[in-house]
């Protein structure tokens, strides 16, 4: 009880709060102020289920209570039960900043299957387009690049190594803007 | 040449004549001719099955059985596996092992089922039975790799060793190192539940490269697939075989070496594992597709397409357990494809979810009731059913002798015209006359009951959940059902009038089990006084039955019948009602302070 007052005390909690829904699906537009909020409950668990269900692109309906033992399937089938991939590896958070955006965002990079997804949540997040990717001319048609820092401290443009490479030695996002972007390699002449 | 009277036969020629009569019914019958045969049977028992571990006592099976080699033994009741069944509810294995240990010295197997197994019992087992050969623990729970690294290193002899189902306590892959050098008795293996991600696979070789006589062995998830052709090319002789995991990376020799293991592979007749399946890697098992009878595609994440052309390989198969991915479509070419067919078992890739994700019906269930004859054994999840496609299937097999069918929702009407599927069952219980094992789902009322109390006379369990109206449903069961063993009911409206009236067929019976019902703890109080060679207990973990009215239902119920009295280990949720009222010894001093620890709220609502 006590923490929930705290916790709405906080200011500009969107920005900190944990949420269920994947890096790149919308905020609510309503200002939910959190996970704590007691006043709507329901609508806060059916809200974070269609965020989770945005970025697949598809809705799936809500699962409804369940009532124990039913149905009657034994647990170890239950944990067997495919559709997820077991977890077995630690998720990569990567701070992602954007020129001009007021604060950062934070993405689990294993969640992404490549570069296209990546792109795509980013886009969806920062609301820009970042334009066609080419190994000769980087991001071309944007104003925008992605660009991330490697292990070494260099910032390098995002996709010209294989995806799995990338996810390990990024240690940052972020999306250049303007004429830093072309200094990159977008947009040669 | 004088007559000789039958019972005029010395001991030893009866007891060598018993001695060809293996089956435990057989036995029993035996033993209730005459005193003489009493006598010669119990001192030439050698199996003994005991399928409640509390309807008698270790110390009275010793006594009437000196000379046992082997003990199956089963503790908690069947919803157990459904998480109905409170943990520490009991079943504890450790009593009989400490009697065992030294009253049957030369025991060699023991096979025990939904029982609680500590390190300690294994150890006492590794340590007490020189000449111990089969271990079988079957969704057992209690004990840790640390255990069984003791039954390793102990049982010399060791034959089987079969974790089926259990739940253990997987704390290092290193306790296969503990089978000694000279172990190369093993038959049979079954690691398949165990977690740990490693599993100590060079230990694993050697010890499947030493045993001649290794028929049986199935791996856990942990194991890859890249692993396993080397296994197969060590034990070629395999007739029962689970892979690890089904997946790997992409390489092209992984395929070739792995069916060409499989081709090596001349006796295997079972299959099962397929944990993450790769489709790619399945055409590895088409040499050994032909003699399959069995297999288990129930952790297969493959869906319709790859199932009908693995199955369409294997025209011997006589027991099929797959996900319903299988749909409608893969049920029909099964049906087409596996004449021999005699069990099947469906199980739901998303039973939580509200939405069907998959196109199975009850009409994949008709077109193999139709196409396979031989088709006894079915278990089916699905979502949808018809009285009609009852019917059908009834008419199709009257040979079933086990039919479950699991409608997921709840109530669920026949679809087509709304009705209760009353006569649909009906139909199944009054074509299979040999049907011993009943699982009911979907909308019924009393009127299913009626039909099963008057058809139904082979009918050995019965499990019913969500259905009924009334009383008279649960009548119909309990005065007509003449071979009833066990009964397991939950959330119908059966009460106290049912049960009364037919206490006496109560001791006829294993146990019955009922859960959410309204049943009082008046009725079971009545019960466990006046029957006194049953054991009624009530469960209920949120608050003990006597602080409530007579009249309020009870939340659990379990009744059995024992020849032991009222068991001593109770937690103190359950309650034996017996001819001094409601009793646990262990719960009156410690009761208050358990609950207050489990649920706090029952404390703040009676402040």
């Amino acid at each position: 009880m006590e923490n929930t007052s705290a916790y709405q005390n906080d200011l500009n909690l969107k920005a900190t709060e944990l949420r269920l829904g994947l890096p790149g699906t919308t905020d609510e537009e309503t200002a939910v102020p959190g996970v704590r909020n007691n006043k709507r409950p329901l609508q806060e668990v059916a809200a974070a289920a269609d965020e989770k269900c945005g970025a697949n692109g598809k809705s799936a309906p809500p699962s409804k209570a369940q009532i124990v033992g039913w149905p009657p399937v034994q647990s170890y089938r239950k944990n067997n039960l495919p559709a997820k991939k077991p977890e077995t590896e630690a998720g990569i958070y990567v701070k992602v900043s954007m020129d001009g955006a007021p604060y950062l965002r934070k993405i689990d990079l294993r969640v992404y299957k490549g570069y296209s997804e990546l792109l795509q949540a980013l886009e969806n997040m920062f609301k820009f387009t970042a334009g066609e990717y080419s190994e000769r001319e980087g991001y071309k048609g944007s104003d925008y690049a992605p660009t991330y820092e490697d292990k070494d401290g260099d910032w390098m443009l995002a996709g010209d190594v294989p995806w799995q490479m990338f996810i390990t030695s990024c240690k940052r996002l972020r999306i250049m803007k303007g004429s830093e972007a072309r200094g990159l390699g977008y947009g040669t002449v | 040449m004088q007559k000789k009277r039958a019972y005029s036969f010395p001991d030893e020629v009866l007891e060598h004549v018993f001695s060809f009569i293996q089956s435990g019914k057989d036995r029993n019958a035996v033993s209730m001719v005459c005193k003489s045969w009493y006598e010669i049977e119990r001192w030439c028992r050698r199996k003994v099955f005991i399928g409640n571990c509390y309807a008698v006592s270790p110390k009275m099976v010793i006594k009437r059985f000196p000379e046992v080699r082997s003990i199956e033994l089963k503790g908690k009741p069947h919803f157990a596996d459904f998480n109905l069944v409170p943990d520490g509810w009991g079943g504890y294995v450790l009593p009989w092992i400490v009697e065992m240990a030294g009253a049957y010295p030369w025991l060699e197997e023991i096979r025990l089922k939904r029982m609680v197994v500590t390190d300690e019992s294994l150890e006492l087992i590794a340590k007490s039975f020189k000449n111990f050969k089969v271990l079988v623990l079957f969704s057992c729970e209690g004990f840790s790799t640390d255990g069984l690294a003791a039954i390793a290193a102990g049982c010399k002899n060791l034959r089987e060793l079969d974790l089926r189902e259990s739940d253990v306590d997987d704390l290092s892959g290193h306790w296969l190192t503990h089978f000694p050098e000279t172990c190369t008795s093993l038959v049979s293996l079954n690691i398949s539940c165990l977690g740990s991600d490693e599993v100590s696979f060079s230990a694993l070789e050697r010890l499947v490269g030493r045993c001649p006589n290794l028929r049986s062995l199935r791996l856990n998830r942990a194991v890859s697939l890249d692993k396993i052709a080397n296994i197969l090319c060590l034990a070629p002789q395999l007739v029962d075989f689970g892979t690890g995991n089904y997946t790997t990376e992409l390489q092209p020799d992984v395929l070739s070496n792995l069916t060409a293991a499989f081709s090596s592979c001349k006796e295997l007749k079972s299959l099962s594992g397929f944990w993450d399946v790769v489709p790619a890697y399945l055409p590895a098992l088409y040499p050994v597709c032909s003699r399959l009878t069995s297999l288990n595609l129930s952790y297969a994440t493959i869906h319709s397409p790859e199932i009908i052309k693995l199955v369409s390989h294997c025209p011997s198969l006589q027991r099929l357990l797959v996900l319903d991915y299988i749909e409608d479509s893969g049920l029909e070419a099964l049906a087409s494809s596996c004449k021999d067919l005699q069990e099947l078992r469906v199980f739901p890739s998303d039973p939580f979810g509200v939405e069907p994700n998959v196109s199975l019906t009850e009409k994949g269930l008709v077109s193999v009731s139709l196409g396979c004859p031989k088709l006894q054994s079915v278990l089916y999840f699905c979502r949808q059913m018809t009285n009609a496609a009852l019917v059908t299937i009834a008419q199709n097999c009257p040979n079933f002798t086990r039919f479950r069918l699991c409608i997921i929702e709840p109530k669920t009407a026949d679809y087509l015209t709304g009705e209760p599927l009353d006569v649909g069952f009906g139909a199944i219980v009054e074509h299979c006359k040999d049907l011993r094992r009943l699982s009911l789902s979907g909308l019924l009322t009393d009127r299913v009951f009626e039909y099963i109390g008057t058809y139904a006379k082979k009918l050995e369990m019965l499990s019913v959940a969500f259905a009924g109206d009334s009383d008279l449903g649960l009548h119909h069961v309990l005065s007509g059902c003449e071979s009833l063993r066990k009964l397991e009911i939950r959330d119908c409206p059966f009460g106290d009038k049912a049960i009364l009236a037919n206490a006496a067929k109560l001791e006829t019976m294993r146990s019955l089990w009922m859960s959410s019902c309204t049943v009082s703890f008046g009725a079971c109080k009545l019960l466990g006084q006046k029957m006194h060679r049953l054991n009624v207990e009530v469960i209920d973990e949120t608050e003990p039955p006597c602080s409530r009215l007579e009249s309020c239902p009870v939340d659990k119920l379990y009744v059995y019948r024992s020849i032991s009295g009222p068991r001593s280990d109770m937690p103190p949720f359950v309650w034996t009602m017996d001819e001094e009222g409601d009793n646990n010894s262990n719960q009156k001093d410690f009761f208050f302070l358990d609950m207050f620890v489990r649920n706090n709220h029952y404390i703040s609502n009676s402040l």
